[in-house]
Parts: C-alpha cells; sequence; structure tokens
C-alpha cells in the first residue's frame, strides 16, 4: 500500500493505493480560507500541518491498516502557496499567502518596466506573472517583522507546501528535512529550469538569501523517512498538483496529455527531453524528474474559469440547483439556440491575454431559454479547451501533437460535456478508473522511488479506461460554432477601460 | 439531527408510488412494491385518505378500491432524483464495482415505456468499448428493467396489455411469467438476464432504493453469459454479492438527498 497526501486549496486529504493502483480509502479536512483584504487570499501552514496529522492516521484507519503496510508516502501540493518559518520552533512567522493572491502584481509590472522580463523568461521558461512564489516570498521578507534579519541568520526558511509537509513528517525543528521538488521549484521564478538550480541572478534580483531556500530533489526519489504521524515509512514523492496529475495519467510520452477539469481547469502535456517555448502564452515547464534520469517537460496551458461557471449558473442565476442539474436542463434543448457564454470574469488569459476583457452572453433572442444558456456554459468549457489545445499543437514542438485527450477531475462525470469536449477538439476524449490523478500521480512516484512499482510501464499497465468519447459532430458545424465562439470572444475585449 | 421517523418515510414511498403508477393501485400492489406488511400499508393509506392526500376510487368501474394520489398532494411535484445527480452519486461506486468485478457497468433510471441507460463504466481489459449512455433498454428483457420492475409503481402491470418482444429465445414472453420472474427478483433483491436480450450476453442488477424502498434506479454489471452465471443457470455468487453490496453502497448515498 502506498500513501498519498494531497494537499489541496480547500482541504487535505490523505488517499491509499494498492499495488494495481486501486484507491482503497480517503480521509479528508478542509482548512480555513483568509481574506485579509481585497485580492489576497491567505491560509494558516500550521492549520494544515495538523490537518495532515489527522487525515494520514484516519486513513489508514478506515483500511484498518498500520503504517508498516505503507511501502512509501507521496505528497502532491496546491503550487506556488508560499509560507516562512522558524527553523528552530516551527513556528509560521506569516499566514502563507495563496497561488490565488494577487497582491504580488505590481512588483511584476516593475520587474517587467525595469526591463528584467528577458532574464526571468530565460531561466524559468516563462516572463514575470504572479502565478509564482518567488515574488510572494519576497513580498513577506519586505513586510514581516524579523523575516529578513532571520532569513539572513538562517533562522527563518521558506518552502511551498510540500516543503512544509516533508520539514514537519522528517522532524520538524529536530533535523526536519528541508527539500522541495524541482516542479514546485519551477514555480518559484527562482530556479533555473534547465539545470533545476536555484539561479544567482534571480536570487539577486529578487534579494531573496539563499541560506533559507530548500534543497531542490527530483520527484521520485527517498526524501527522507518520517519521524512522526507514520513513523519509519519513506517519502518517495512530491510534485505541485498538476505535475502529479500528469504523473497519475500515465501520460509518459511526449505529446500525451491530460485535462484536469475543476473550479477551473489545467491541461498539461509531455514535450519530453525537449523545453518548448510558447509564442501562445502556455507555461513551458519540468513536468516530473524521476531519479537519477534527465527531465521531462511539459507545457501547461489553464483555463481560469469552468467548474466555477456552473457554479455561477446555480449560485448567482439560480437557474439549477445542484451542479450535475445543468446536464438535465442542458439536454432539454437540441443545441445552444445560437447563444454563446465567454466567462471572461476576470480577463482572459492564455492564450488570449486580454485583462481587460469581461464576460459575455450574446446572441439573445425570444428564443432562447434556460436551457440554451445551459448549453452555453457547458459549450465554453469545450471551447475554452479548444484554445489551449490549438495553442499545445502549435508550440509543442516538431511531430507533437494532441492525438487523444486523458480527462480527470470532478466535470468528466458530465456525459454531455466530455462529448462536447471531443467534438470541440476533434480527439478521443478519456477517462480513466482512478478520477483521483492528483492523489494517484504523488503515489506513483513515492511507490517508484522505494521500488514498490518497478517502472513506468508498470505503472502505464494499471491505467484503464473508464470511459471513451469519440468526436462525433459534423465538421462543417464544428467549423461553424468554433467561428460564432471565436466571434463571441472577440465581443468581451477592451471593457474594462485603463485607470 | 434526531432520526428520521419512519412512518413519514414510508407515507412519503406511498405517496411517490401512487404519484408515478399509471394507473390506480390495490393495497396489495403498495404493499408489496414498498416491502411493507398489509396492515402497516393500510394504516398508512387510510391516514392519507383522511388528510385528504389519498383518493379511493369509488366509480364501480374496472378500478373500484383502488388508490390513487389526491389532486391535493400533487401540489408537492412530482419530485424523483434527477439522473445526472444520480450519475454523479454513482461514479465511484460504478468505477469500484467495474474494477472488483472486471465487468462493465452500467446505471438505469426507469421510463415510462423502458429503462434509460444514464452511466456506463467499460470493463477495465482495454477492450474496444463504446459508451450506452442514452441508450434504451427492455424493461421484461433486461436485468434493469426487472430490477426496477419489481421495485417500482405498478411492477408488472405497467407491461399489462402490451405485447412482450422476444429478443431471443430465452426473453420472458407472458405475463404470467413476468410476474414469477418478478416475486423471485423481490424476495432476493436481484434480478438476472441471462441471454435474454441478446443471444451469449447476460447481466445481473440490483435496485437502487429511495427512501421508503421505491426503486429510483438499478445498478448492473453485465458480460458474456459465461462470465456471470453458473452451470446451473444461477449468478455468480461473488459478482451477485458484489453487485448488490454495491447497490447497497449507493442506496444509502441516495437516501440523504431523497
Amino acid at each position: 500500500m502506498v500513501a498519498a497526501i494531497d494537499q489541496g486549496t480547500t482541504s487535505t486529504r490523505c488517499l491509499l493505493f494498492n499495488h494495481a493502483g486501486r484507491m482503497i480509502a480517503v480521509s479528508q479536512r478542509e482548512h480555513h480560507q483568509h481574506y485579509p483584504r481585497p485580492g489576497w487570499v491567505e491560509h494558516d501552514a500550521a492549520e494544515i500541518w495538523r490537518n495532515v496529522e489527522r487525515v494520514v492516521p484516519a486513513a489508514l484507519r478506515e483500511a484498518g491498516l498500520t503504517p508498516d503496510n505503507l511501502a512509501a508516502l507521496g505528497i502532491a501540493n496546491q503550487r506556488e502557496t508560499t509560507v516562512i518559518w522558524n527553523r528552530h520552533t516551527g513556528k509560521p512567522l506569516a499566514r502563507a499567502i495563496t497561488w490565488q493572491d494577487t497582491r504580488t502584481e505590481p512588483m511584476i509590472e516593475d520587474l517587467a518596466a525595469d526591463g528584467h522580463a528577458d532574464l526571468i523568461r530565460e531561466v524559468c521558461g516563462m516572463g514575470p506573472t504572479t502565478y509564482f512564489a518567488g515574488p510572494r516570498l519576497r513580498w513577506l521578507l519586505d513586510h514581516v517583522p524579523g523575516a529578513r534579519e532571520g532569513a539572513e541568520a538562517g533562522d527563518v526558511l521558506f518552502g511551498t507546501m510540500e516543503s512544509w509537509v516533508i520539514w514537519w513528517l522528517t522532524g520538524g525543528p529536530d533535523q526536519g528535512s528541508h527539500v522541495t521538488d524541482v516542479t514546485n521549484a519551477s514555480r518559484t521564478m527562482l530556479m533555473d529550469i534547465r539545470d533545476m538550480r536555484w539561479d544567482e541572478r534571480l536570487l539577486g534580483l529578487m534579494d531573496i538569501p539563499a541560506a533559507m531556500l530548500p534543497e531542490i530533489r527530483p520527484n521520485a526519489t527517498v526524501y527522507g523517512s518520517c519521524r512522526t504521524v507514520v513513523p519509519g515509512v519513506p517519502i518517495g514523492g512530491a510534485l505541485g498538483d498538476q505535475h502529479a496529475a500528469l504523473f497519475g495519467q500515465t501520460c509518459f510520452s511526449p505529446g500525451e496529455a491530460k485535462c484536469t477539469y475543476g473550479t477551473g481547469a489545467f491541461m498539461l502535456m509531455n514535450t519530453g527531453a525537449r523545453l518548448a517555448t510558447s509564442p501562445h502564452g502556455l507555461i513551458p515547464t519540468v513536468g516530473y524528474v524521476v531519479g537519477d534520469a534527465p527531465p521531462v517537460y511539459a507545457l501547461e496551458g489553464s483555463i481560469a474559469v469552468t467548474g466555477s461557471l456552473v457554479q455561477w449558473f446555480r449560485d448567482s442565476l439560480e437557474l439549477i440547483e445542484t451542479a450535475p442539474q445543468i446536464e438535465t436542463l442542458a439536454t432539454s434543448v437540441a443545441d445552444n439556440g445560437g447563444c454563446y457564454i465567454v466567462p471572461a470574469f476576470s480577463g482572459l488569459y492564455a492564450p488570449r491575454w486580454h485583462p481587460d476583457a469581461r464576460g459575455v452572453v450574446v446572441g439573445l433572442t425570444s428564443y432562447v431559454t434556460k436551457g440554451h444558456l445551459a448549453r452555453a456554459v457547458l459549450e465554453a468549457t469545450g471551447w475554452q479547451t479548444r484554445e489551449v489545445a490549438d495553442a499545445m499543437n502549435a508550440d509543442a514542438g516538431p511531430g507533437l501533437a494532441l492525438t487523444r485527450l486523458k480527462v480527470d477531475g470532478g466535470m468528466t462525470a458530465n456525459h454531455l460535456l466530455m462529448q462536447f469536449v471531443a467534438d470541440a477538439i476533434d480527439v478521443p476524449v478519456e477517462r480513466p478508473f482512478v478520477m483521483e490523478a492528483v492523489s494517484l500521480g504523488a503515489a506513483y512516484a513515492a511507490g517508484l522511488a522505494v521500488g514498490y512499482w518497478a517502472d513506468l510501464a508498470v505503472l502505464r499497465s494499471n491505467w484503464h479506461r473508464a470511459a471513451l468519447w469519440e468526436p462525433a459532430m459534423d465538421p462543417a458545424l464544428r467549423d461553424a460554432e468554433h467561428a460564432n465562439w471565436n466571434r463571441a470572444v472577440e465581443r468581451t475585449y477592451d471593457w474594462i477601460r485603463p485607470t | 439531527m434526531p432520526g428520521r421517523i419512519q412512518s413519514i418515510e414510508r407515507a412519503v414511498a406511498v405517496l411517490r408510488l401512487l404519484d408515478t403508477a399509471d394507473q390506480p393501485l390495490e393495497l396489495h400492489e403498495i404493499a408489496d412494491t414498498l416491502g411493507l406488511a398489509r396492515t402497516t400499508t393500510h394504516g398508512i393509506v387510510s391516514t392519507l385518505r383522511e388528510l385528504g392526500l389519498v383518493g379511493q376510487m369509488h366509480d364501480h368501474g374496472p378500478f373500484h378500491g383502488r388508490y390513487e394520489v389526491a389532486e391535493a398532494a400533487r401540489l408537492f411535484g412530482r419530485g424523483g432524483p434527477d439522473p445526472h445527480e444520480l450519475r454523479s452519486l454513482a461514479m465511484n461506486w460504478a468505477d469500484s464495482l467495474a474494477a472488483q468485478t472486471g465487468l462493465a457497468v452500467t446505471l438505469g433510471v426507469p421510463t415510462r415505456a423502458d429503462v434509460l441507460v444514464v452511466h456506463h463504466v467499460f470493463r477495465p481489459d482495454g477492450s474496444p468499448q463504446r459508451l450506452a449512455i442514452g441508450q434504451r433498454r427492455p424493461l421484461h428483457a433486461s436485468a434493469l428493467g426487472k430490477a426496477l420492475l419489481a421495485f417500482a409503481s405498478g411492477g408488472a402491470r405497467r407491461l399489462q396489455g402490451s405485447d412482450l418482444t422476444a429478443y431471443t429465445q430465452r426473453t420472458i414472453r407472458t405475463h404470467q411469467a413476468l410476474a414469477e420472474a418478478l416475486a423471485i427478483v423481490r424476495q432476493d433483491g436481484l434480478a438476472t438476464e441471462d441471454g435474454e436480450l441478446e443471444p451469449d450476453r447476460g447481466s445481473i442488477a440490483a435496485p437502487v432504493h429511495g427512501t421508503g424502498g421505491l426503486a429510483v434506479a438499478a445498478l448492473a454489471i453485465f458480460g458474456r453469459r459465461d462470465e456471470l452465471f453458473d452451470g446451473h443457470g444461477g449468478p455468480d455468487h461473488g459478482l451477485a454479492d458484489a453487485t448488490k453490496a454495491t447497490a447497497r453502497a449507493l442506496t444509502r448515498q441516495v437516501q440523504t438527498l431523497w
């Protein structure tokens, strides 16, 4: 049995997987979201650690197992959420700044204005954006009393959530291992994405003391043994959540891609040994690194609003009572009735990059009913997937194109939507048995590191198709609908006027 | 929260049953469908009648003495489970049943004339398969249909007057035989289809009950006949138990909502 800790945005979970990759038990605890100001979103890292201490034993209890039954433990985590803590007490100096937090926007604008964008793009694979953890760390150093002095004296440590959890699991103040993995480190804006080391130029530029940084390790490697929670169990894997899903979906060959559909969606394509450049604004990133093997790179495209559009339809428009009912409403009509919804709620990002855009509902006539609106909501996810897929095909590199898409996440329960995604991108869409691809990926990396699974081929043989949606839309109709979607998107531009 | 009051749950089930029946029902039909004692059922129906929510036919026609839902109760709405919510609840259970049995899994909901397949999980062997979501299954010739008929409004009488299409040599063709088969389904909590829809294929299904006992869906595994049935034509015990256990687990979850 292998345990996976999924330290996510809203909760911390522990899942247990057997050798066939089947989920045996799950335990979950939510943590508080703190919103001290508009645009700020924080987590209490101490609360998250307490939840880790509870969910792992709870999952073992559910399965009737003891730590002796665990071959390894792996961690997948919300990316770019940043915490600093005192290495002698284990106390965070401030609440963790989460990936959703936008307070570093002015810093990012300054970096670009001061002409550092090219260096950052050269070293990190993409220019400065608010995604990255490094600017959040800099904000903490600038604003939290004692942070900078403590960091320079070697008393204050930095980490993303996997570093924080591993440090505590391996002893905490008593010689805990201060490590991170290449995927999380690649999202700091401080690591050289080619040689996988902290980059001194960027540390200088950002004024980050090197003493506070964790050691960068591969994703599947033994990080150390737990000294608490499950004493003696080796920690064999750590990955950022989306990279974990790529691994859990066994996208081990160049060109293989997965898309995880939650409140937003994240598509990652394996680009092999080649670090792609993306004129279309996708993010070249580290896919994963197994032990001493060379890094496998990936291209990442995200869609800000997918499941959250269904939530908006439910909670703000109150046209349905539960999310699955959108399919019932959408199947009450045969098509979208000429109506399109573009959910540019906070602007449009890759590949369009129009922060000035805002959402639209277009094509309204007296014919349009709530059933058509429900269709338009689902189709918006399909066409946004198409946009990311087109950008991937353009930027992934010679010979790499999307030929199938592996999907996971809650929205894969929506049959109408999955069929529409297949129709929109014109390649087959397939869902595996284990929908918990993020946790499975962490478990796979950990089990691989300790030899519980022999190699990638064994993991691949664990992947079984639970459903397949073949493209079935008439090509002429697809082109016409795609053109309509594009015209709808154009109508979102330039809505917010520069202040 | 205090525990649920069983008599209210049963009263609601009686109302739903009468509301979805296509004709008035006799007392014993209500009792049999919901698995209640006749005396209990009589008490519930009488109370509902006195409260004006159930009516009894007094027209001396063919339905004399039977019960139907009163107009007043129809105001409460029909309120069956949404099929897509059911699928959403069933996803993990269906995946796990398919992984456990190595067979394909479907979830079906009753319509007036047949069964609608709302969820389908492939058998986990990588063989080429097509999603059957949206397809229909006949009530009398499929495991899904029989599981639903046995525990749904009207039972076999829903099909009375309609011809029972013979899909294979083994399809049930008479209403008498169907009624007997459904009695066994009620007794076992399990329905089988042994080459009755396609010659070499079969299925084992168990009902998913809403609060009060009415079947709101059925969960089935399907495969080749020789995979599902032993040499004597009985369902494989392990597969039957796994199907029933999964349907029970899903029932518990469904009953928190309906």
